[in-house]
Protein backbone atom coordinates (compact mmCIF):
# COMPACT_ATOMS: atom_id res chain seq x y z
CA UNK A 1 0.00 0.00 0.00
CA UNK A 2 2.74 2.18 1.00
CA UNK A 3 6.51 1.82 0.22
CA UNK A 4 8.82 4.47 1.62
CA UNK A 5 12.49 4.04 0.70
CA UNK A 6 15.46 5.66 2.15
CA UNK A 7 13.34 9.78 2.40
CA UNK A 8 15.59 12.30 3.70
CA UNK A 9 14.85 15.48 4.54
CA UNK A 10 16.56 18.77 5.58
CA UNK A 11 15.11 22.39 6.51
CA UNK A 12 17.18 24.92 5.79
CA UNK A 13 15.30 27.92 7.15
CA UNK A 14 14.74 28.92 9.94
CA UNK A 15 18.28 27.14 10.82
CA UNK A 16 19.73 23.52 9.27
CA UNK A 17 17.68 20.44 10.58
CA UNK A 18 17.54 17.38 9.49
CA UNK A 19 13.74 16.11 9.77
CA UNK A 20 13.89 12.78 8.38
CA UNK A 21 17.41 10.70 7.65
CA UNK A 22 16.94 7.41 5.59
CA UNK A 23 13.69 6.31 6.63
CA UNK A 24 12.66 3.23 4.95
CA UNK A 25 9.29 1.38 5.78
CA UNK A 26 6.42 -0.64 3.82
CA UNK A 27 2.88 -0.14 5.41
CA UNK A 28 0.49 -3.71 3.82
CA UNK A 29 -3.26 -2.95 2.93
CA UNK A 30 -5.45 -2.67 5.81
CA UNK A 31 -2.81 -2.59 8.53
CA UNK A 32 -2.39 0.06 11.72
CA UNK A 33 0.87 1.95 11.72
CA UNK A 34 1.54 3.90 15.27
CA UNK A 35 4.24 6.27 15.06
CA UNK A 36 5.87 7.66 18.14
CA UNK A 37 8.93 9.32 19.39
CA UNK A 38 9.88 12.51 20.73
CA UNK A 39 8.96 15.82 20.28
CA UNK A 40 10.98 17.00 17.09
CA UNK A 41 12.08 13.70 16.22
CA UNK A 42 10.28 13.83 12.45
CA UNK A 43 6.87 11.92 12.89
CA UNK A 44 5.10 14.94 11.59
CA UNK A 45 7.04 15.68 8.74
CA UNK A 46 7.12 11.50 7.75
CA UNK A 47 3.56 11.63 7.55
CA UNK A 48 3.50 14.92 5.68
CA UNK A 49 5.92 13.69 3.39
CA UNK A 50 3.39 10.31 2.19
CA UNK A 51 1.06 12.96 0.65
CA UNK A 52 3.59 15.63 -0.69
CA UNK A 53 2.63 18.14 2.21
CA UNK A 54 6.35 18.05 2.30
CA UNK A 55 8.42 16.79 -0.33
CA UNK A 56 10.80 14.69 0.71
CA UNK A 57 14.68 15.69 -0.70
CA UNK A 58 15.76 11.96 -2.54
CA UNK A 59 14.42 8.65 -1.71
CA UNK A 60 11.14 7.10 -2.90
CA UNK A 61 7.52 6.72 -1.76
CA UNK A 62 4.82 4.64 -3.89
CA UNK A 63 1.60 4.87 -2.44
CA UNK A 64 -0.63 2.13 -4.48
CA UNK A 65 2.03 1.59 -6.56
CA UNK A 66 2.28 5.66 -7.61
CA UNK A 67 5.48 7.35 -7.37
CA UNK A 68 4.25 10.77 -5.18
CA UNK A 69 7.93 12.09 -6.17
CA UNK A 70 7.56 11.95 -9.25
CA UNK A 71 7.53 15.51 -10.97
CA UNK A 72 4.97 13.90 -13.89
CA UNK A 73 2.38 12.61 -10.86
CA UNK A 74 -0.66 14.51 -10.51
CA UNK A 75 -0.45 14.53 -6.56
CA UNK A 76 -3.80 15.80 -6.48
CA UNK A 77 -5.09 12.42 -7.83
CA UNK A 78 -2.96 10.93 -5.04
CA UNK A 79 -4.03 13.18 -2.12
CA UNK A 80 -7.78 12.47 -2.86
CA UNK A 81 -6.62 9.24 -2.17
CA UNK A 82 -5.02 9.91 0.88
CA UNK A 83 -7.04 11.26 4.07
CA UNK A 84 -5.18 13.30 6.38
CA UNK A 85 -6.47 14.54 10.05
CA UNK A 86 -4.58 17.28 11.77
CA UNK A 87 -3.40 17.89 15.05
CA UNK A 88 -5.87 21.31 14.67
CA UNK A 89 -8.21 19.96 13.35
CA UNK A 90 -8.03 22.73 10.36
CA UNK A 91 -12.04 22.98 9.29
CA UNK A 92 -13.10 25.16 7.33
CA UNK A 93 -14.51 28.43 9.41
CA UNK A 94 -17.03 29.62 6.80
CA UNK A 95 -19.03 26.31 5.68
CA UNK A 96 -20.98 24.53 7.82
CA UNK A 97 -20.37 21.19 8.98
CA UNK A 98 -22.47 19.45 6.00
CA UNK A 99 -20.62 21.59 3.69
CA UNK A 100 -17.34 21.01 5.45
CA UNK A 101 -18.38 17.47 4.60
CA UNK A 102 -19.13 17.93 1.07
CA UNK A 103 -17.40 20.52 -0.56
CA UNK A 104 -14.34 18.33 -1.56
CA UNK A 105 -16.79 15.41 -2.64
CA UNK A 106 -18.13 18.13 -5.54
CA UNK A 107 -14.97 19.62 -6.53
CA UNK A 108 -12.68 16.99 -6.21
CA UNK A 109 -14.68 13.89 -6.85
CA UNK A 110 -17.53 15.39 -8.81
CA UNK A 111 -19.87 14.07 -7.05
CA UNK A 112 -23.59 15.24 -7.99
CA UNK A 113 -24.91 17.38 -4.75
CA UNK A 114 -27.41 14.51 -3.73
CA UNK A 115 -24.83 11.83 -3.77
CA UNK A 116 -22.40 14.53 -1.64
CA UNK A 117 -25.04 15.12 0.63
CA UNK A 118 -25.98 11.63 1.75
CA UNK A 119 -22.06 10.17 1.86
CA UNK A 120 -21.95 13.48 4.22
CA UNK A 121 -25.15 12.48 6.34
CA UNK A 122 -23.43 8.61 6.49
CA UNK A 123 -20.19 9.82 7.48
CA UNK A 124 -21.44 12.28 10.23
CA UNK A 125 -23.82 9.65 11.35
CA UNK A 126 -21.24 7.55 11.94
CA UNK A 127 -19.06 9.96 13.41
CA UNK A 128 -21.39 10.26 15.80
CA UNK A 129 -22.89 14.29 14.96
CA UNK A 130 -26.00 13.94 12.76
CA UNK A 131 -27.58 16.68 14.87
CA UNK A 132 -24.95 19.17 14.26
CA UNK A 133 -25.05 19.38 10.35
CA UNK A 134 -26.29 22.86 9.81
CA UNK A 135 -23.45 24.43 12.74
CA UNK A 136 -20.37 26.47 12.25
CA UNK A 137 -17.04 24.80 13.20
CA UNK A 138 -16.41 27.37 15.81
CA UNK A 139 -20.00 26.20 17.90
CA UNK A 140 -18.56 22.72 18.47
CA UNK A 141 -16.25 21.20 20.67
CA UNK A 142 -13.09 19.86 19.88
CA UNK A 143 -13.62 16.48 19.92
CA UNK A 144 -16.67 17.30 17.94
CA UNK A 145 -14.65 19.28 15.25
CA UNK A 146 -12.24 16.69 15.32
CA UNK A 147 -14.92 13.86 14.55
CA UNK A 148 -16.04 16.34 11.61
CA UNK A 149 -12.42 16.59 10.32
CA UNK A 150 -12.47 12.48 10.40
CA UNK A 151 -15.81 12.58 8.55
CA UNK A 152 -14.30 15.10 5.91
CA UNK A 153 -11.34 13.25 5.08
CA UNK A 154 -13.25 9.75 4.78
CA UNK A 155 -16.36 11.46 2.42
CA UNK A 156 -13.30 10.84 -0.35
CA UNK A 157 -13.36 7.32 0.10
CA UNK A 158 -9.83 7.28 0.77
CA UNK A 159 -7.37 3.94 0.69
CA UNK A 160 -5.38 5.39 3.67
CA UNK A 161 -5.89 7.91 6.67
CA UNK A 162 -2.85 9.78 8.18
CA UNK A 163 -3.34 10.77 11.49
CA UNK A 164 -1.34 13.71 13.02
CA UNK A 165 -1.28 13.77 16.84
CA UNK A 166 -5.80 14.02 16.45
CA UNK A 167 -6.13 13.99 20.06
CA UNK A 168 -3.14 16.33 21.47
CA UNK A 169 -5.20 19.70 21.32
CA UNK A 170 -8.58 17.91 22.75
CA UNK A 171 -9.42 18.44 26.63
CA UNK A 172 -8.99 15.01 28.16
CA UNK A 173 -12.44 13.98 28.56
CA UNK A 174 -13.11 14.27 24.83
CA UNK A 175 -10.12 12.17 23.58
CA UNK A 176 -11.86 9.36 24.06
CA UNK A 177 -14.85 9.71 21.30
CA UNK A 178 -12.34 10.74 18.93
CA UNK A 179 -10.06 7.28 19.55
CA UNK A 180 -13.42 5.04 19.47
CA UNK A 181 -14.07 6.33 16.04
CA UNK A 182 -10.54 6.21 14.62
CA UNK A 183 -10.86 2.30 16.39
CA UNK A 184 -13.93 1.64 14.48
CA UNK A 185 -11.97 2.68 11.12
CA UNK A 186 -9.03 0.54 11.64
CA UNK A 187 -11.46 -2.44 13.14
CA UNK A 188 -13.31 -1.91 9.45
CA UNK A 189 -9.81 -2.64 7.85
CA UNK A 190 -8.68 0.82 6.87
CA UNK A 191 -5.31 1.52 6.55
CA UNK A 192 -3.79 3.90 8.58
CA UNK A 193 -0.62 5.94 10.06
CA UNK A 194 -1.29 7.66 13.30
CA UNK A 195 0.79 9.79 15.03
CA UNK A 196 0.12 9.78 18.65
CA UNK A 197 0.81 9.34 22.31
CA UNK A 198 -2.24 7.30 22.93
CA UNK A 199 -0.29 4.19 24.21
CA UNK A 200 -3.48 2.43 25.28
CA UNK A 201 -4.68 3.14 21.55
CA UNK A 202 -1.57 1.80 20.29
CA UNK A 203 -2.17 -1.27 22.37
CA UNK A 204 -5.24 -1.86 21.62
CA UNK A 205 -5.31 -1.72 17.59
CA UNK A 206 -1.99 -1.16 16.20
CA UNK A 207 -0.25 -3.90 14.25
CA UNK A 208 3.13 -2.22 14.27
CA UNK A 209 4.96 0.60 16.31
CA UNK A 210 7.50 2.86 14.90
CA UNK A 211 9.64 4.44 17.07
CA UNK A 212 11.13 6.99 15.28
CA UNK A 213 14.15 9.75 16.63
CA UNK A 214 16.37 12.54 15.52
CA UNK A 215 14.73 12.08 11.91
CA UNK A 216 15.35 8.47 11.87
CA UNK A 217 13.63 5.18 12.86
CA UNK A 218 15.04 3.53 16.00
CA UNK A 219 12.97 0.92 16.55
CA UNK A 220 10.24 -1.15 14.80
CA UNK A 221 7.91 -4.19 16.48
CA UNK A 222 4.15 -5.27 17.64
CA UNK A 223 3.19 -3.42 20.48
CA UNK A 224 3.49 -6.09 22.96
CA UNK A 225 7.16 -6.14 22.02
CA UNK A 226 7.47 -2.62 22.76
CA UNK A 227 5.32 -2.74 26.15
CA UNK A 228 7.66 -5.87 27.18
CA UNK A 229 11.23 -5.51 26.22
CA UNK A 230 11.89 -2.77 24.10
CA UNK A 231 15.84 -3.05 22.57
CA UNK A 232 16.84 0.47 22.27
CA UNK A 233 18.19 2.63 25.28
CA UNK A 234 16.66 6.03 23.61
CA UNK A 235 13.50 3.38 23.28
CA UNK A 236 13.13 2.74 26.75
CA UNK A 237 13.74 6.11 27.96
CA UNK A 238 11.45 7.83 25.99
CA UNK A 239 8.55 4.77 26.66
CA UNK A 240 9.54 5.64 30.58
CA UNK A 241 9.09 8.85 30.18
CA UNK A 242 5.55 8.67 28.82
CA UNK A 243 4.04 5.60 30.49
CA UNK B 1 -38.59 35.71 43.80
CA UNK B 2 -39.33 36.66 40.52
CA UNK B 3 -38.04 40.47 38.99
CA UNK B 4 -39.44 42.11 36.17
CA UNK B 5 -36.81 42.82 33.45
CA UNK B 6 -36.73 46.76 33.43
CA UNK B 7 -34.85 48.54 30.76
CA UNK B 8 -32.70 51.09 32.96
CA UNK B 9 -30.79 53.90 31.48
CA UNK B 10 -27.15 54.12 32.34
CA UNK B 11 -26.90 56.47 35.16
CA UNK B 12 -23.92 58.95 33.81
CA UNK B 13 -22.00 60.99 35.54
CA UNK B 14 -22.67 64.87 35.65
CA UNK B 15 -19.83 65.82 33.84
CA UNK B 16 -20.43 63.76 31.04
CA UNK B 17 -23.73 66.22 30.34
CA UNK B 18 -21.47 69.21 30.55
CA UNK B 19 -19.70 67.60 28.43
CA UNK B 20 -22.40 67.48 25.81
CA UNK B 21 -23.06 70.72 26.53
CA UNK B 22 -19.93 72.20 25.96
CA UNK B 23 -19.92 70.21 22.52
CA UNK B 24 -22.71 72.24 21.01
CA UNK B 25 -21.83 75.65 22.91
CA UNK B 26 -18.97 75.65 20.55
CA UNK B 27 -20.47 74.04 17.75
CA UNK B 28 -23.13 76.42 17.65
CA UNK B 29 -20.44 79.81 18.21
CA UNK B 30 -18.47 78.37 15.18
CA UNK B 31 -21.02 78.78 13.09
CA UNK B 32 -22.24 82.31 14.57
CA UNK B 33 -18.34 83.40 14.01
CA UNK B 34 -18.51 82.22 10.59
CA UNK B 35 -21.90 84.03 9.66
CA UNK B 36 -21.18 87.35 11.68
CA UNK B 37 -17.58 86.83 9.68
CA UNK B 38 -19.55 87.00 6.44
CA UNK B 39 -21.78 89.30 7.08
CA UNK B 40 -18.97 91.75 8.19
CA UNK B 41 -17.58 91.41 4.55
CA UNK B 42 -20.73 91.88 3.63
CA UNK B 43 -21.54 88.66 1.94
CA UNK B 44 -25.55 87.72 1.47
CA UNK B 45 -26.62 84.58 2.30
CA UNK B 46 -28.78 83.45 -0.35
CA UNK B 47 -29.73 79.78 0.75
CA UNK B 48 -33.16 80.23 -1.77
CA UNK B 49 -31.29 79.98 -4.64
CA UNK B 50 -29.17 76.33 -4.26
CA UNK B 51 -32.75 73.98 -4.77
CA UNK B 52 -32.26 75.23 -8.57
CA UNK B 53 -29.05 73.98 -8.88
CA UNK B 54 -30.68 70.46 -7.60
CA UNK B 55 -34.19 70.58 -9.95
CA UNK B 56 -35.81 73.09 -12.13
CA UNK B 57 -38.70 73.76 -14.24
CA UNK B 58 -37.55 74.16 -17.43
CA UNK B 59 -39.95 75.99 -20.25
CA UNK B 60 -40.34 73.89 -23.82
CA UNK B 61 -41.33 75.70 -26.66
CA UNK B 62 -42.69 74.09 -29.59
CA UNK B 63 -42.05 76.41 -32.96
CA UNK B 64 -43.37 76.12 -36.51
CA UNK B 65 -40.84 75.64 -39.28
CA UNK B 66 -42.23 76.84 -42.04
CA UNK B 67 -44.92 79.70 -43.20
CA UNK B 68 -48.94 78.82 -43.32
CA UNK B 69 -51.85 78.87 -41.50
CA UNK B 70 -53.42 76.31 -38.51
CA UNK B 71 -55.37 74.23 -40.22
CA UNK B 72 -56.31 71.68 -36.96
CA UNK B 73 -55.62 71.52 -33.39
CA UNK B 74 -56.58 68.50 -32.05
CA UNK B 75 -55.85 67.58 -28.04
CA UNK B 76 -55.88 63.69 -27.04
CA UNK B 77 -55.03 63.69 -23.35
CA UNK B 78 -51.89 65.59 -22.30
CA UNK B 79 -50.60 65.66 -26.00
CA UNK B 80 -51.92 68.08 -28.40
CA UNK B 81 -51.03 67.99 -32.55
CA UNK B 82 -50.94 70.90 -34.39
CA UNK B 83 -51.67 70.84 -38.48
CA UNK B 84 -50.06 73.78 -40.12
CA UNK B 85 -50.38 73.71 -44.34
CA UNK B 86 -48.35 75.82 -45.88
CA UNK B 87 -47.39 76.68 -49.67
CA UNK B 88 -44.88 73.40 -50.33
CA UNK B 89 -46.75 71.25 -47.77
CA UNK B 90 -48.36 70.36 -44.64
CA UNK B 91 -46.71 69.90 -41.62
CA UNK B 92 -47.74 68.57 -38.25
CA UNK B 93 -46.21 69.12 -34.49
CA UNK B 94 -46.63 66.95 -31.34
CA UNK B 95 -46.04 68.02 -28.46
CA UNK B 96 -47.43 68.07 -24.65
CA UNK B 97 -50.21 70.34 -24.44
CA UNK B 98 -49.38 73.22 -22.10
CA UNK B 99 -50.14 76.52 -23.12
CA UNK B 100 -51.44 76.58 -26.61
CA UNK B 101 -50.23 79.80 -27.89
CA UNK B 102 -52.35 79.56 -31.68
CA UNK B 103 -56.03 78.81 -33.02
CA UNK B 104 -57.22 77.38 -36.14
CA UNK B 105 -57.12 79.80 -38.78
CA UNK B 106 -53.86 81.79 -37.30
CA UNK B 107 -51.54 82.50 -39.97
CA UNK B 108 -48.15 82.05 -38.53
CA UNK B 109 -44.52 81.92 -39.58
CA UNK B 110 -41.79 79.95 -39.63
CA UNK B 111 -40.29 80.52 -36.01
CA UNK B 112 -43.75 81.34 -34.27
CA UNK B 113 -44.22 79.87 -30.66
CA UNK B 114 -46.87 77.15 -31.16
CA UNK B 115 -47.06 75.83 -27.46
CA UNK B 116 -45.00 75.96 -24.29
CA UNK B 117 -44.79 73.72 -21.99
CA UNK B 118 -42.74 72.89 -18.56
CA UNK B 119 -41.10 69.76 -17.25
CA UNK B 120 -38.76 69.42 -14.04
CA UNK B 121 -35.35 68.58 -15.02
CA UNK B 122 -32.45 67.66 -12.81
CA UNK B 123 -30.10 70.74 -12.24
CA UNK B 124 -26.35 70.57 -12.60
CA UNK B 125 -25.32 69.59 -8.58
CA UNK B 126 -27.79 66.29 -9.12
CA UNK B 127 -25.83 66.03 -12.64
CA UNK B 128 -22.67 66.28 -11.58
CA UNK B 129 -22.93 63.76 -8.34
CA UNK B 130 -24.76 61.27 -11.22
CA UNK B 131 -21.43 61.79 -12.52
CA UNK B 132 -19.36 61.24 -9.49
CA UNK B 133 -21.35 58.63 -8.60
CA UNK B 134 -20.94 56.94 -12.16
CA UNK B 135 -17.45 57.29 -12.07
CA UNK B 136 -16.88 55.77 -8.82
CA UNK B 137 -19.07 52.57 -9.24
CA UNK B 138 -17.24 51.66 -12.45
CA UNK B 139 -13.79 52.96 -10.68
CA UNK B 140 -15.02 50.11 -7.93
CA UNK B 141 -15.29 47.39 -9.47
CA UNK B 142 -12.38 47.39 -11.68
CA UNK B 143 -10.36 48.16 -8.68
CA UNK B 144 -11.47 45.35 -7.06
CA UNK B 145 -11.19 43.06 -10.44
CA UNK B 146 -7.55 44.53 -10.29
CA UNK B 147 -6.55 44.49 -6.83
CA UNK B 148 -7.65 40.23 -6.97
CA UNK B 149 -5.55 39.29 -9.46
CA UNK B 150 -2.73 41.71 -8.43
CA UNK B 151 -2.75 40.14 -5.20
CA UNK B 152 -2.90 36.86 -6.13
CA UNK B 153 0.05 37.48 -8.70
CA UNK B 154 1.95 39.29 -5.81
CA UNK B 155 2.11 36.15 -3.57
CA UNK B 156 3.16 33.84 -6.97
CA UNK B 157 6.28 32.05 -7.00
CA UNK B 158 6.63 32.97 -10.75
CA UNK B 159 8.75 36.15 -11.31
CA UNK B 160 6.86 37.47 -14.16
CA UNK B 161 3.60 37.47 -12.23
CA UNK B 162 5.26 38.31 -8.91
CA UNK B 163 7.61 41.16 -9.93
CA UNK B 164 4.90 42.86 -12.54
CA UNK B 165 2.83 42.96 -9.52
CA UNK B 166 5.49 44.21 -7.19
CA UNK B 167 6.23 47.18 -9.87
CA UNK B 168 2.48 48.21 -10.52
CA UNK B 169 1.89 48.72 -6.52
CA UNK B 170 5.20 50.71 -6.24
CA UNK B 171 4.50 52.61 -8.86
CA UNK B 172 1.02 53.57 -8.53
CA UNK B 173 1.44 54.12 -4.65
CA UNK B 174 4.31 55.75 -4.79
CA UNK B 175 3.06 59.06 -7.06
CA UNK B 176 0.43 61.47 -6.45
CA UNK B 177 -3.15 60.44 -8.16
CA UNK B 178 -2.95 63.97 -9.58
CA UNK B 179 0.07 63.29 -11.63
CA UNK B 180 -1.31 59.94 -12.40
CA UNK B 181 -4.39 61.23 -13.67
CA UNK B 182 -2.64 63.91 -16.19
CA UNK B 183 -0.75 60.81 -17.14
CA UNK B 184 -3.48 59.08 -18.06
CA UNK B 185 -5.15 61.74 -20.28
CA UNK B 186 -2.54 64.00 -21.33
CA UNK B 187 -0.02 61.27 -22.11
CA UNK B 188 -1.26 58.02 -22.83
CA UNK B 189 -4.77 59.58 -23.62
CA UNK B 190 -3.22 61.44 -26.50
CA UNK B 191 -1.33 58.37 -27.19
CA UNK B 192 -3.94 56.39 -27.90
CA UNK B 193 -6.57 58.86 -29.74
CA UNK B 194 -3.71 60.22 -32.38
CA UNK B 195 -3.04 56.33 -32.71
CA UNK B 196 -6.75 55.87 -33.16
CA UNK B 197 -7.10 59.05 -35.67
CA UNK B 198 -4.10 58.21 -37.88
CA UNK B 199 -4.95 54.20 -37.98
CA UNK B 200 -7.48 54.32 -41.11
CA UNK B 201 -8.52 51.14 -40.54
CA UNK B 202 -8.86 51.34 -37.04
CA UNK B 203 -11.22 54.45 -37.46
CA UNK B 204 -13.46 52.95 -40.11
CA UNK B 205 -13.92 49.41 -38.21
CA UNK B 206 -14.88 51.79 -34.41
CA UNK B 207 -17.24 54.15 -36.97
CA UNK B 208 -18.44 50.72 -38.11
CA UNK B 209 -19.19 49.11 -34.48
CA UNK B 210 -20.50 52.69 -33.09
CA UNK B 211 -22.21 53.94 -35.85
CA UNK B 212 -21.14 57.30 -36.58
CA UNK B 213 -19.94 59.45 -39.19
CA UNK B 214 -17.70 60.97 -36.82
CA UNK B 215 -14.06 60.86 -35.84
CA UNK B 216 -13.87 58.48 -32.94
CA UNK B 217 -11.96 59.20 -30.20
CA UNK B 218 -11.94 57.74 -26.35
CA UNK B 219 -13.63 60.49 -24.12
CA UNK B 220 -11.89 61.62 -20.99
CA UNK B 221 -13.86 60.03 -18.73
CA UNK B 222 -12.89 56.60 -19.06
CA UNK B 223 -9.42 57.56 -18.76
CA UNK B 224 -10.50 59.27 -15.70
CA UNK B 225 -12.10 56.22 -14.59
CA UNK B 226 -9.06 54.22 -15.16
CA UNK B 227 -6.77 56.56 -13.21
CA UNK B 228 -9.20 55.57 -10.38
CA UNK B 229 -9.34 52.26 -11.26
CA UNK B 230 -5.72 51.75 -11.36
CA UNK B 231 -5.37 53.68 -8.68
CA UNK B 232 -7.52 51.80 -6.17
CA UNK B 233 -6.21 48.02 -8.14
CA UNK B 234 -2.68 48.89 -6.40
CA UNK B 235 -3.97 49.46 -2.62
CA UNK B 236 -6.98 46.47 -3.23
CA UNK B 237 -3.92 44.14 -4.04
CA UNK B 238 -2.08 45.04 -1.33
CA UNK B 239 -5.23 44.24 0.64
CA UNK B 240 -6.03 40.99 -0.60
CA UNK B 241 -2.04 40.06 0.00
CA UNK B 242 -2.42 40.75 3.65
CA UNK B 243 -6.01 38.99 3.71
CA UNK B 244 -4.96 35.38 2.29
CA UNK B 245 -2.20 35.90 4.24
CA UNK B 246 -3.66 36.42 7.47
CA UNK B 247 -5.14 32.69 6.74
CA UNK B 248 -3.77 29.97 8.71
CA UNK B 249 -1.55 27.77 6.97
CA UNK B 250 -3.53 25.21 8.08
CA UNK B 251 -6.36 26.08 5.87
CA UNK B 252 -4.45 25.42 2.74
CA UNK B 253 -3.21 22.16 3.84
CA UNK B 254 -6.36 20.86 4.98
CA UNK B 255 -7.84 21.85 1.47
CA UNK B 256 -4.73 20.30 -0.66
CA UNK B 257 -4.64 17.49 1.18
CA UNK B 258 -8.26 16.78 0.24
CA UNK B 259 -6.67 16.84 -3.59
CA UNK B 260 -7.96 20.22 -3.78
CA UNK B 261 -6.04 22.20 -6.69
CA UNK B 262 -4.05 25.76 -6.14
CA UNK B 263 -7.16 27.51 -7.53
CA UNK B 264 -9.81 25.44 -5.87
CA UNK B 265 -8.02 25.73 -2.59
CA UNK B 266 -8.26 29.73 -3.15
CA UNK B 267 -11.61 30.19 -4.67
CA UNK B 268 -13.64 28.06 -2.12
CA UNK B 269 -11.55 28.05 1.08
CA UNK B 270 -9.00 31.30 1.21
CA UNK B 271 -10.62 33.47 -0.99
CA UNK B 272 -14.04 33.88 1.26
CA UNK B 273 -12.40 34.07 4.35
CA UNK B 274 -9.53 36.21 3.54
CA UNK B 275 -12.37 38.63 1.09
CA UNK B 276 -14.43 38.74 4.57
CA UNK B 277 -11.80 40.07 6.24
CA UNK B 278 -10.40 42.56 4.09
CA UNK B 279 -14.48 44.16 3.86
CA UNK B 280 -13.48 47.40 6.72
CA UNK B 281 -10.33 48.39 4.98
CA UNK B 282 -11.82 47.63 1.28
CA UNK B 283 -14.38 50.27 2.80
CA UNK B 284 -12.12 52.82 3.94
CA UNK B 285 -10.39 52.75 0.10
CA UNK B 286 -13.19 53.11 -1.25
CA UNK B 287 -14.60 56.03 0.56
CA UNK B 288 -11.15 57.32 -0.44
CA UNK B 289 -11.56 57.23 -3.58
CA UNK B 290 -15.05 58.60 -3.93
CA UNK B 291 -13.40 62.07 -2.71
CA UNK B 292 -10.76 61.09 -4.93
CA UNK B 293 -12.82 61.47 -7.71
CA UNK B 294 -12.94 65.02 -7.44
CA UNK B 295 -9.98 65.70 -9.04
CA UNK B 296 -11.03 64.04 -12.09
CA UNK B 297 -12.55 67.58 -13.11
CA UNK B 298 -9.29 68.59 -14.00
CA UNK B 299 -9.21 67.01 -17.05
CA UNK B 300 -12.90 68.16 -18.14
CA UNK B 301 -15.30 65.25 -16.45
CA UNK B 302 -18.21 67.22 -14.87
CA UNK B 303 -18.15 65.53 -11.57
CA UNK B 304 -19.71 66.79 -8.63
CA UNK B 305 -16.23 69.13 -7.51
CA UNK B 306 -16.09 70.77 -10.98
CA UNK B 307 -20.33 71.18 -11.77
CA UNK B 308 -19.63 73.07 -8.10
CA UNK B 309 -17.09 75.08 -9.33
CA UNK B 310 -19.14 76.02 -12.23
CA UNK B 311 -22.18 77.05 -10.54
CA UNK B 312 -20.13 79.09 -8.86
CA UNK B 313 -18.75 81.14 -11.40
CA UNK B 314 -22.29 81.99 -12.62
CA UNK B 315 -24.03 82.01 -9.23
CA UNK B 316 -21.81 84.41 -7.03
CA UNK B 317 -22.54 82.06 -3.79
CA UNK B 318 -19.91 80.21 -2.83
CA UNK B 319 -20.22 79.72 0.71
CA UNK B 320 -23.61 77.79 0.05
CA UNK B 321 -22.24 76.19 -2.83
CA UNK B 322 -19.49 74.58 -1.25
CA UNK B 323 -21.08 73.67 1.83
CA UNK B 324 -23.86 71.86 -0.18
CA UNK B 325 -20.94 70.19 -2.38
CA UNK B 326 -19.18 68.96 0.73
CA UNK B 327 -22.80 67.69 2.23
CA UNK B 328 -23.45 66.07 -1.14
CA UNK B 329 -19.96 63.94 -0.20
CA UNK B 330 -20.72 63.25 2.89
CA UNK B 331 -23.80 62.14 1.81
CA UNK B 332 -22.60 59.34 -0.86
CA UNK B 333 -19.60 58.67 1.03
CA UNK B 334 -21.76 57.30 4.54
CA UNK B 335 -24.25 55.93 2.29
CA UNK B 336 -21.27 53.66 1.24
CA UNK B 337 -20.19 53.52 4.44
CA UNK B 338 -23.81 52.22 5.88
CA UNK B 339 -24.02 49.56 2.51
CA UNK B 340 -20.83 47.86 3.50
CA UNK B 341 -21.27 47.66 7.17
CA UNK B 342 -24.49 46.00 6.09
CA UNK B 343 -22.87 43.58 3.91
CA UNK B 344 -20.08 42.56 6.68
CA UNK B 345 -22.78 41.93 9.02
CA UNK B 346 -24.47 39.58 6.76
CA UNK B 347 -21.14 37.69 5.76
CA UNK B 348 -19.93 37.63 9.52
CA UNK B 349 -23.22 36.15 10.52
CA UNK B 350 -23.40 33.47 7.40
N1 LIG C 1 8.36 23.78 7.86
C1 LIG C 1 9.49 23.61 8.60
N2 LIG C 1 10.51 24.48 8.47
C2 LIG C 1 11.63 24.33 9.21
N3 LIG C 1 11.82 23.37 10.09
C3 LIG C 1 10.84 22.47 10.28
C4 LIG C 1 9.61 22.56 9.56
N4 LIG C 1 8.79 21.56 9.94
C5 LIG C 1 9.51 20.87 10.89
N5 LIG C 1 10.72 21.40 11.08
C6 LIG C 1 11.75 20.90 11.99
O1 LIG C 1 11.95 19.56 11.70
C7 LIG C 1 12.11 18.79 12.88
C8 LIG C 1 11.06 17.70 12.91
O2 LIG C 1 9.80 18.30 13.06
P1 LIG C 1 8.44 17.48 13.16
O3 LIG C 1 7.36 18.48 13.21
O4 LIG C 1 8.40 16.49 12.09
O5 LIG C 1 8.59 16.78 14.56
P2 LIG C 1 7.51 15.96 15.36
O6 LIG C 1 8.12 14.65 15.65
O7 LIG C 1 6.22 15.98 14.65
O8 LIG C 1 7.41 16.78 16.70
P3 LIG C 1 6.11 17.13 17.58
O9 LIG C 1 5.90 15.94 18.46
O10 LIG C 1 6.57 18.32 18.36
O11 LIG C 1 5.01 17.40 16.65
C9 LIG C 1 11.97 19.77 14.03
O12 LIG C 1 13.26 20.08 14.47
C10 LIG C 1 11.31 20.95 13.44
O13 LIG C 1 11.76 22.11 14.07
MG1 LIG D 1 4.29 16.83 14.95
Amino acid sequence: MIDVQNIYKTFLVPHRVEALVDVSTAIAPGEVVVVIGPSGSGKSTFLRCLNRLEHADTGHIFIDGIDVLDPKTDINKVRAEVGMVFQSFNLFPHKTVLQNVTLAQTVVRRRPKAEAHDKAMALLTKVGLPDKINVYPDQLSGGQQQRVAIARALAMNPKVMLFDEPTSALDPEMIGEVLEVMKTLAREGMTMVVVTHEMGFAREVADRVIFMDAGAIVEVGTPEHFFKNPTHDRTKLFLSQIL
Amino acid sequence: MGSFPVARRIRRPRSYYIGVGIFFLMLAGLIGFIYYSTLKIDYVWRWYRIPQYFLYHDTIESRAEINGIVDRISQEGETVTIVVSGNDGTESYTSPAGDIRVSEGDIIYSGDVLTVHRKWKAGILVQGMAMTLKVSVIAIIFGILIGLFTGLARLSDNPALKWSAVTYIELIRGSPLLVQIFIWYFAFGTLMNTLIAKSDGLQSLLRGVLGTQQIVQVPPLWFGVAALAFFTGAYVAEMVRAGIQSIHRGQTEAARSLGMTYSQCMVHVILPQALRRVIPPLAGQFISLIKDSSLLGIIAIRELTKATREVVTTSFQPFELWTICALLYLFLTFTLSMALQYVERRTIAS
